[in-house]
């Protein structure tokens, strides 16, 4: 547990620098802890037994943020509750895991049946598409993470295969031509066919899969040129080195590279970094924390901070692996995959690896709703895990 | 399901993220630790060099007086982000501009950028900038920068001082010193000691934000540097015996140099016409520059040490002095009173035999040709070549011919032929003393700056040996060791024989044709010259010292188109003497006719075309081919055109008597010419 509040701590130090941030952001923590008190009170059956009404209230909030919420920097996610303003996308990823949790660890339900997979998938989607619709783009490729949890909980790993090669096609997509890259595949087919030719079954598959993959290249181009929005595109085009925008597109990540690379090994040391204490990285507080962390604690900091988050998703792992009950392991899980999907993408943004997605990094980002929803994610946890020994089989 | 049926899974899940966070400190590592670029980048995003500009090192004379000092002035800064509803009307008044100019100015400033400073106007006056202060604070986004600009208080010995201009792009390529903005001595003083005078620039950083918001020093301030000004230096020069020179020079062309002979050091340089060194600063500088390019009369041009000058009868003493080292003649040689080549003869002017002293008492033109003609074809000698080669030995080691290395810029060699111009126009072996005789009387292909002239005064003076004549004495209250100014520079010539020449110098001033130029008891050493030129009438020369015991001034006097050296160069000379040596003037009469004289109107920069004459075409080898031997660089060249005739007319080639040969002369439209008596190179 020592592992939660040594990332706790290490928050602090990066808000100290933006005073009028400082404050509300003490606030936040303070609320955060009676949360997690409250958390520890409540019965731990609670959260297995509530998870669908969970689920319910919280898609039910996502309809009335579509409904009636105002527009922050072209997203629509947020809620006004007098003077605080809560996203409710947040709780999504929360409720999503519980009620995910709690559909697969019901008896009888095998994940190699078709019906599990699309019950497990439309859990995952339907709020997945309600945060698309409030323009929440970075929220909803959170849900995403949810694939490791069925991959634990039997899916072939044909999905997640597919997945990363689904990913690569999208990048070669982008970077070649359309002509080039399907007569490189056709080619590819050709010669696993001849090589493989001697069953008629490898035949129909190669073919399958070749054709697939042409679709998906001209599908991709196509959803590339009209369903992304202008900005998704550039970024996309900037993290791809198409297009070099210093100025536009490319200024934040340019810019956070800079911040983390004046860093050097040990940091320009606290309170020192110029980069983002002159404002010259946006968004310095929320999605380019790691930014702060890489200009004034240097390489030594970013990996001690990286190692954390290593560690605490080991730690919820091992967690995960000791429970008894199927559903706490199945939630835990999908802790795991929120806290990892989020460290992959603003880590990644931050130093030029993944696009410009907006989401915060777990317990650094400046954010109420954030921090809210990641203690209640992982102090359910600590309560289901305290359970554990209670909990039958 | 179990917790064993999941091992596989947990496995490549726990594996997926140790291989992301393990992605991702390497990238941190070449981001972070291998790559200088971004800790670079930050510096230029964050960090402002903000230059301290010192001042320019000031100028005094010998005495103390200010020759050069900096004026305060102030140019009116913008950032345009910070303009915001100002009274543009009220504005527009106060700095005398239409609306049309201000927004012209604002939108200028804008193109630079909208949050960097950039010059509104520049170089306001006192008078706005005092009205404006008070105002000031009405006008967010303006501020006014204070900086200096040169002044040069007497109006004085421009061609000395230089000037100073902004730096062009080439040199900063050149110079990584300089930047945009900055101002660099271009000529004269400011250029050769620039270095000296410029100080070293001290740089402030100070850290910006986003916006270019002043966010307080860099480190405290560790890594600035302070501005330390720049060196004042005190000048050998004489201002009054400068500004006293200039008055006698006015209105006519030529140059005057003065020097102490006993140190080397320059007690008046003048070159005339001069220019209001003034007028070179400030906002009119580029308007002012131009005018006085495009002036006839080339005031830019430092005649001083830049202009071939014929030396004429001045001449006679060096060949006299390498002659008598050489054996060639003595003190008592005498030769008869003509010298004829062919068709060409050289007359006395009538005056009883004479040996040596006589020679140069009286000016004997035979004399020197036979004396020239003598020593060159010389049996001692293997031939011709051979005899001029040691001549001009003798010739250079008087500072002639070459470079002296006067601490100032864009000094010229003048021209002393080599070998090589002659067997280029006559053919190796093809001349002799008799082609080229007209040098022993300081005619032909010679030009000689006034500088070395002064200089071979100096060394007749000091009896064998001359310092380098140079303009600084003391940088920052420290003799000035940039050149090396304390050695003595000993010509071929042994002490014993300048006493003749001196003597005979001596005989000029008291009995021969310089005797305009005695005053009080002073015992002057001097020789007029009256040089032949195809310009108009003769350049009036004179060259001299004084005292002849213990001298305190030698003297180069050279006006162009004024007539005989005693008219008009002689009596200068005297009067400079006179100044220098009593700081009064025991003949007024004399001194106002020099003032009042007025030359101008004689001078015909074009040369004076007879109708028998032809302009030239240049063959065989091209004029280009020819100026490396007439020792013009590419910097007079780009100042003066060059051009070519062929004549024959008697006053266009005085020389030239019988009207038989014609004659190819190369003259620029301003002072000197070549002639070159081979006519195949020209049509």
């Amino acid at each position: 547990m020592n592992i939660y509040a040594a990332v706790y701590n290490e928050e602090h130090s990066n808000i100290f620098d933006m005073s009028q941030n400082y404050g509300k952001q003490l606030m936040w923590i303070g609320t955060s802890i009676l949360i997690a008190m409250a958390i520890l009170i409540i019965d731990g059956k609670f959260f297995a037994s509530f998870s669908y009404p969970i689920y319910g209230t919280i898609l039910l909030l996502l309809l009335v943020v579509l409904a009636v919420a105002k527009n922050v920097q072209g997203a629509r996610s947020w809620i006004e509750i007098g003077s605080f303003k809560l996203q409710p996308s947040e709780f999504a990823k929360f409720a999503t895991s519980m009620a995910l949790a709690k559909y697969l660890s019901t008896l009888n339900i095998r994940m190699q049946d078709t019906k599990t997979k699309l019950t497990a998938g439309a859990l995952i989607l339907i709020p997945m598409a309600f945060v698309l619709l409030q323009n929440d783009t970075g929220s909803a490729l959170v849900f995403c993470a949810f694939i490791f949890v069925l991959f634990r909980e039997g899916l072939s790993q044909n999905f997640l295969i597919f997945g990363f090669l689904g990913g690569v096609l999208f990048v070669l997509a982008l970077m070649v031509p359309a002509i080039i890259l399907i007569s490189v595949i056709g080619s590819i087919g050709l010669l696993s066919y001849i090589l493989m030719r001697k069953t008629k079954k490898n035949f129909i598959t190669i073919a399958l899969i070749t054709s697939l993959c042409c679709g998906a290249i001209f599908s991709v181009d196509y959803a590339y040129n009209h369903i992304l929005q202008a900005h998704q595109r550039e970024r996309i085009e900037v993290l791809l080195g198409k297009k070099s925008d210093l100025k536009g597109a490319g200024y934040n990540v340019n810019q956070s590279l800079i911040a983390i690379g004046s860093g050097g090994f040990f940091g320009k040391g606290f309170l020192q970094g110029t980069q983002t204490k002159y404002d010259f990285v946006p968004e310095q507080s929320t999605d380019f924390i790691f930014c702060t962390v890489g200009e004034e604690w240097g390489f030594l900091g970013t990996t001690v901070v990286l190692l954390m988050f290593l560690a605490l998703l080991y730690r919820i792992l091992f967690i995960a692996e000791r429970q008894r009950s199927t559903y706490t392991r199945i939630y835990a899980y999908g802790v795991a995959s929120i806290i990892f999907f989020h460290v992959m993408v603003n880590v990644g943004m931050a130093i030029g690896l993944a696009p410009v997605i907006g989401i915060p990094l777990p317990f650094f980002s400046y954010g109420g709703s954030s921090l809210w929803s990641f203690t209640i994610l992982l102090f359910v946890l600590i309560k289901l895990d305290s359970y554990r020994m209670y909990v039958l089989r | 399901m179990s917790n064993t049926s999941g091992r596989n899974q947990q496995v490549v899940v726990a594996g997926i993220f140790t291989a992301l966070i393990i992605i991702f400190i390497i990238r941190l590592f070449f981001v972070q630790l291998i790559e200088d670029s971004y800790t670079v980048s930050a510096n230029n995003n964050v960090l402002r060099y903000m230059t301290d500009y010192p001042a320019r090192g000031m100028v005094y004379d010998r005495n103390g007086k200010i020759l050069a000092y900096n004026q305060a002035v102030y140019d009116l800064m913008v950032i345009p982000r910070q303009v915001k509803e100002i009274d543009t009307i009220d504005f527009c008044q106060l700095l005398d501009l239409t609306k049309e100019d201000f927004l012209d100015k604002i939108k200028k400033a804008k193109n630079y950028s909208r949050i960097r400073p950039s010059i509104f106007e520049k170089q306001i006056s006192a008078e706005t900038y005092a009205t404006l202060q008070e105002k000031l604070f009405k006008f967010k986004g303006f501020y006014v920068q204070p900086r200096t600009i040169r002044k040069y208080p007497n109006n004085t010995a421009s061609h000395v001082l230089g000037y100073i201009g902004e730096v062009n792009d080439k040199l900063i390529e050149k110079n990584p010193y300089y930047r945009q903005g900055d101002y660099i001595g271009t000529s004269g003083i400011e250029q050769s000691y620039e270095e000296e005078l410029r100080g070293i620039r001290g740089v402030r950083i100070v850290m910006v934000d986003v916006f270019n918001r002043e966010k307080g020093s860099y480190k405290n301030g560790v890594y600035d540097t302070v501005a330390i000004a720049g060196a004042n230096l005190v000048a050998t020069l004489d201002a009054d015996l400068q500004a006293y020179g200039e008055k006698l020079m006015a209105n006519k062309i030529g140059a005057l140099v003065a020097i102490e002979p006993k140190t080397g050091e320059i007690l008046a340089m003048i070159s005339s016409p001069s220019y209001d060194p003034n007028l070179l600063v400030g906002r009119a500088r580029s308007k002012n520059y131009g005018y006085l390019l495009k002036e006839p009369s080339k005031p830019l041009f430092n005649r001083a040490m830049q202009a071939y000058y014929p030396p004429g009868s001045t001449f006679k003493l060096t060949n006299a002095l390498a002659a008598l080292q050489e054996g060639i003649i003595n003190p008592m040689t005498t030769f008869p009173h003509s010298f004829v080549v062919g068709s060409k003869s050289v007359h006395c002017h009538g005056h009883p035999p004479i040996a040596l002293e006589g020679a140069i008492q009286y000016s004997c033109n035979p004399y020197f040709c036979n004396t020239f003609r003598v020593f060159v074809d010389n049996n001692k000698f293997t031939d011709s070549e051979t005899g001029y080669n040691t001549w001009r030995t003798y010739q250079e080691s008087f500072g002639i011919g070459n470079k002296i290395g006067v601490d100032l810029p864009h000094e010229l060699k003048g021209l002393l032929p080599t070998t090589t111009l002659y067997d280029k126009f006559y053919g190796r072996h093809h001349w002799k003393a008799s082609t080229i005789y007209s040098l022993g009387i300081g005619q032909g292909e010679l030009g000689i700056t006034p500088l070395q002239m002064a200089n071979v005064m100096c060394v007749i003076a000091n009896k064998g040996y001359y310092y380098i004549p140079h303009i600084i004495k003391k940088i920052a209250g420290k003799t000035n060791n940039t050149r090396n100014l304390t050695a003595k520079h000993f010509t071929k010539i042994s002490e014993s024989n300048f006493k003749v020449v001196q003597g005979g110098m001596q005989k000029v001033v008291e009995a021969g044709t310089a005797r305009v130029a005695q005053f009080r008891e002073v015992v002057i050493c001097g020789k007029t010259g009256t040089a032949q030129n195809p310009h108009g009438k003769d350049h009036s020369l004179f060259v001299g010292f004084a005292p002849r015991e213990n001298p305190r001034i030698a003297i180069a006097v050279m006006v162009e188109n004024a007539g005989f050296g005693a008219e008009w160069a002689a009596p200068i000379a005297s009067l400079m003497m006179e100044k220098f040596m009593y700081d009064s003037i025991s003949r007024p009469d004399l001194e106002e006719r020099m003032m009042k004289g007025n030359l101008i109107h004689i001078i015909n920069n074009t040369l004076e075309k007879k109708s028998d004459d032809v302009d030239a075409q240049i063959i065989g080898p091209s004029l280009h081919e020819l100026l490396p031997e007439l020792n013009i660089n590419d910097w007079n060249l780009n100042q003066f055109e060059f051009h070519a005739l062929i004549t024959t007319n008697k006053k266009t080639c005085p020389e030239n008597k019988e009207k038989k040969t014609p004659v190819c002369l190369i003259y620029n439209n301003f002072n000197w010419i070549y002639k070159i008596e081979k006519n195949e190179y020209f049509i």
